[in-house]
């Protein structure tokens, strides 16, 4: 090893991290992330253990990933994959946390096709999806909590909930609606006020 | 898998990854009213139970599309759909990361992340009511997601052991 002035990695450093170790630690963290967490868990991976990423990088690159369109972890990869080597280093990192995940899920969906008709299979079914449907809404309460501050997005809560749940309406036509006036009302005006 | 049926998955996925605003859950009821209204490929208890399925195994909130497309079309179903549910929002990162600096003092940047928060959380609540009336929840079936989502409310346990608590409670004919 040849001696480090900085404690995280310079250019010429990221570039010689191996595609097999991204797809590994990703790999890693979708394993240790099993029952959730898995922001938690990358961070750990990629800011403490690797030291590819600084704190402050990390959480910025989470804002992009959140912002954006896509399941949020899988951009992560794709975002932290990407710095370290490009777009192959992106690939490796989005292997690695999805292939293990999608074997479990595909032998689970394989017993399920086999053995959908069976009364005990529709049993346990009947209690994961009470479960599974308080997941979903567990999740609507906690990220409400912070944004439904406000009338406005209140209505905009509502009417999107109506408008998909209810009515059946496609995303689509829900977005296009409602993207215009939601993106009016956020848009920041005090700064315009202050200039 | 029929030429038809590969391009009607990448189709309703490639479109769903780019709508799917807040995460991989918002789109959920998107796919149900496709892939069970349009396409026929399963019926609403079928969906019911692979967001069941999805949610309690490991990995990020898209697995229910790999189930999707396996059900629909076998194991290169479930690929081609993840891939197509991975790679428009993959690209839209990689251009973004790039620019990243010059779009986060964007207004556009800070009017779609807070204006479209509460629509998300819409989307969201929106999967949770569709998959239950789906499945014909009953009485009991309530009650238990009733408290499963007072637990994940108030407390940090984790969502696996409450799904595979749930699903004993199932198998021991409690719900």
């Amino acid at each position: 090893m040849t001696s480090r002035t900085i404690q995280t990695l310079s250019m010429s450093e990221t570039l010689r991290v191996p595609i097999w170790r991204i797809a590994l630690c990703f790999n890693h963290i979708a394993l240790a992330s099993f029952g959730g967490g898995l922001s938690a868990w990358s961070r750990q991976m990629v800011v403490e253990q690797q030291r590819w990423m600084t704190d402050e990088e990390f959480l910025s690159a989470m804002t992009v990933c959140r912002v954006l369109p896509g399941a949020n972890q899988v951009n992560l990869a794709v975002f932290v994959g990407a710095r370290l080597r490009g777009v192959p280093g992106a690939i490796a990192a989005i292997a690695g946390l999805l292939a293990a995940p999608m074997l479990i899920v595909l032998s689970l969906g394989a017993f399920y096709i086999a053995h959908r008709n069976d009364a005990s299979v529709q049993a346990v079914l009947r209690g994961m999806t009470a479960a599974a449907v308080a997941l979903s809404l567990s999740m609507a309460y906690r990220t409400g909590r912070t944004c439904l501050r406000s009338p406005i997005a209140w209505a905009l809560f509502v009417a999107a909930l109506v408008a998909t749940a209810l009515v059946r309406l496609p995303l689509l036509l829900v977005l296009v609606v409602l993207a215009p006036p939601a993106m009016w009302w956020a848009w920041p005006r005090r700064r315009q006020a202050a200039s | 898998m029929t030429p038809a049926t590969a391009l009607q998955l990448c189709l309703l996925f490639g479109g769903a990854s780019l709508m799917s605003i807040g995460g991989g859950n918002s789109v959920v009821p998107e796919i149900e009213l496709q892939a069970v209204g349009t396409y026929h490929w399963l019926t609403r208890a079928q969906f019911a139970d692979l967001f069941a399925l999805a949610q309690a195994a490991p990995g990020p909130s898209i697995l229910i599309v790999t189930l999707v497309g396996y059900s629909t079309a076998g194991v290169l179903g479930a690929v081609l759909a993840t891939v197509a549910m991975v790679l428009p929002a993959a690209l839209l990162v990689l251009v973004f990361a790039r620019f990243w600096t010059r779009v986060q003092m964007s207004p556009w940047r800070s009017a779609f992340e807070h204006g479209l928060a509460p629509v998300a959380v819409g989307l969201i609540a929106a999967s949770g009511i569709i998959v239950a009336r789906g499945a014909d929840h009953t009485l009991a079936q309530y009650v238990l997601t009733a408290l499963a989502t007072a637990v994940f409310c108030t407390t940090k346990v984790q969502p696996v052991l409450v799904v595979g608590l749930a699903g004993l409670a199932g198998w021991l004919g409690l719900v």
